[in-house]
């Protein structure tokens, strides 16, 4: 494995980089990785240069998403060169996973040995140019998530979107995720609710399979913009499972309605951020 | 990945080796720290009193997934109220979710608090026969963030194995976050010296989340951690309206069932997606009580029974090796 050492530094890196989006949650499989790679194809589709830096270590879900799963990193002088899923170089990805030997290798390690490996990812990755950066984290806050902000902190990120699924069980998480942004002062760019509504491919009628609301209630409750909701769709998870985009195959969908409508408000953050 | 690193030193002793970052060869390598601060030094003397405190604990099951929100919590919470429905039976549910601790919303003890005694941390009780002991129940309000590295968490799970005063305890149930890092790594270590019945592993039917549940499987066979089976979770859904059966979540490689034959390890059935489970569950109430007529009961109670009678077999076994010895 190529070990990425490199003369740049962390300064020197996101100096290119003109945006960096954090995706966080307090629970598990709410969608983090979904909701990255949705809004990194909608960004690309809208001619952007797009890099997903994922630092879940022990459970990389980028690769088999954005189908390149079984790539190898290559080295350049300045470090380690990302995978590209196109053709014309923009939209390039970061994962644990092109260091594997195998796909089922366990990742098993304590903190300290993944914190050095996410300072690695942060500093020692080609990215080149980009407008935005968006980094998928493991559920949870704790040492995955300090390191990221403590080294991302004095380059003022533009902050997290924070993913929740609608049921009580999923937002109690998210909130707790929200207590971690605001203590390490992380602005909130907003929350997402994810799998929200079943539409029966059958009968129309739409269920409520993970109950409604519950991510719009907590971004009311805590003054934090909510940025939309998704629907529960079987043809997302499908499209994720063949690494296929789902924004090529399903143009006019209510659930791709939904993902440009979240990325269109982070458009316009950005706008007005600039000004 | 390789065990040796590429800029590791000629006689690197591996970054899975006792040994990683201790020997002469690990002077001057670049991955010096980080491979013995992955290690705890020495034996620690807490898996001996850990060892003394579960003695009293017939029957040791942890909760395992790679992948996140697939129903590790809810099956736990499923797990310990079937269990308990045998009321001369005592059971124990320990959260060592630190940072995402769900166990007190799902078994209804939001707010509780644990309480100190002379003979240790008493848990909070659900019913007599069965007590819960989370994270959660430390914190000040449901809103608080635990924004722990590893070794304070990891010193957390040490105190719940050691310093909870569980009492004779027929099951002991174990719910984790997801992932292999040090809260897998503490748990199996410190239960290292006790009798483990093994591990239930959880995932859905989609590629996406075995790709890290065949890691978790690979992890329990690199620390001999036996497993009991795999359960399938959020395997279709039947519309309450025309009763025709979706599969949200597609088993585009063939669902857990495969996997588990691919990996050779037991399948122990599949769970439906039911939106009154996760209704209980928020409302912090048994499904099993509250909806006992139902497809997803009926799988609950299949699995229950499977995993009731692996443990009672192992059980036998292993006191007739003991006999043997
Ligand atoms: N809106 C949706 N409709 C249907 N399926 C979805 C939707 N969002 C996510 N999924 C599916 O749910 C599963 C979990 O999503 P994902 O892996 O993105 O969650 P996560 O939060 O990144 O999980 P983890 O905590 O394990 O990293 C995936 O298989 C994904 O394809
Ligand atoms: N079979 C099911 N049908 C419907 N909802 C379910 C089912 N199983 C679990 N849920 C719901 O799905 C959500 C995730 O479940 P749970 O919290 O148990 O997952 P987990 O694996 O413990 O997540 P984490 O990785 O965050 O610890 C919960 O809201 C739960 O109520
Ligand atoms: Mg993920
Ligand atoms: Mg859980």
């Amino acid at each position: 494995m190529a070990d990425g050492k490199s003369d740049q530094t962390l300064e020197e890196v996101l100096k290119s980089i003109k945006h960096v989006i954090l995706v966080m949650s307090g629970k598990g499989g709410v969608g983090k990785s979904t909701v990255t790679t949705q809004i990194a194809w909608t960004l690309y589709n809208k001619g952007k240069k797009v890099g997903i830096l994922d630092v879940d270590l022990c459970g990389p879900s980028i690769p088999r998403m954005m189908n390149v799963e079984g790539n190898d990193i290559h080295q350049c002088s300045a470090g380690w060169v990302p995978v590209y899923t196109d053709k014309d170089q923009r939209l390039a990805v970061m994962s644990i996973g092109f260091l594997l030997d195998s796909r089922d290798d366990p990742v098993v390690w304590r903190g300290p040995k993944k914190n050095a490996m996410i300072k690695q990812f942060l500093s020692d990755v080609c990215w080149g140019e980009l407008d935005y950066l968006i980094i998928d984290t493991p559920p949870g806050t704790s040492d995955e998530h300090i390191t990221v902000v403590e080294n991302l902190r004095h380059y003022n990120p533009d902050g997290a979107i924070l993913v929740t699924t609608p049921q009580g069980v999923a937002v109690s998480d998210v909130r707790r995720e929200l207590t971690f942004c605001q203590k390490t002062k992380i602005p909130i760019l907003g929350v997402v609710e994810n799998m929200s509504g079943f539409v029966c491919p059958h009968c129309s009628e739409c269920t409520n399979v993970f109950s409604k609301g519950g991510g719009e209630a907590l971004a009311k409750s805590c003054d934090v913009p909510f940025l939309g909701s998704i629907p529960l769709d079987p043809s997302l998870a499908q499209s994720l499972e063949e690494g296929q985009a789902f924004i090529d195959l399903f143009p006019n969908s209510p659930t791709l309605n939904a993902v440009n409508t979240i990325t269109s408000k982070l458009l316009l953050m950005e706008s007005s951020g600039d000004q | 990945m390789a065990d040796v690193p590429e800029n590791a030193p000629e006689h690197c002793p591996g970054t899975g080796s006792e040994q990683a970052g201790k020997t002469s060869a690990c002077q001057g390598c670049p991955n010096q720290t980080i491979c013995s601060s992955s290690k705890p030094l020495g034996p620690d003397p807490a898996v001996q009193e850990v060892k003394e405190r579960m003695s009293s604990v017939k029957h040791k099951i942890l909760v395992l997934s790679g992948k996140g929100g697939v129903g590790k919590s809810t099956f736990t919470a499923h797990l310990a109220y079937g269990l308990a429905a045998d009321d001369s039976k005592q059971i124990a549910v320990l959260d060592v979710d630190i940072c995402g601790p769900s166990i007190p919303k799902v078994m209804g003890l939001e707010g509780e608090q644990v309480h100190q005694s002379g003979s240790g941390w008493s848990p909070v009780y659900v019913e007599d026969n069965l007590g819960v002991m989370s994270v959660g129940f430390l914190l000040s309000s449901p809103s608080d963030a635990v924004i722990w590295r590893g070794p304070k968490k990891n010193g957390l799970i040490k105190q719940f194995l050691r310093d909870v005063d569980w009492g004779e305890v027929d099951f002991l149930v174990v719910d984790t976050p997801p992932g292999t890092s040090d809260e897998h790594l503490s748990i199996v270590q410190y239960l290292s010296n006790t009798y483990v019945d093994g591990a239930i592993i959880i995932t859905t039917p989609q590629e996406v989340s075995l790709l890290d549940v065949r890691k978790e499987i690979n992890f329990c066979k690199k620390v001999k951690m036996p497993v009991i089976g795999v359960v399938e979770n959020m395997s279709g859904f039947v519309c309450p309206k025309c009763k025709k059966e979706s599969q949200i979540f597609p088993p585009t490689t063939g669902g857990a069932e495969k996997m588990a034959a691919d990996m050779e390890v037991p399948f122990l059935g599949k769970v439906p997606l039911d939106p009154r489970i996760g209704r209980c569950c928020d409302e912090g109430k048994s499904f099993l009580t509250e909806i006992p007529e139902s497809p997803a009961a009926d799988a609950y109670k299949q699995i229950i029974q499977k995993i009731l009678d692996y443990c009672g077999k192992k059980l036998e076994e292993n006191q007739f090796e003991i006999v043997k010895d």
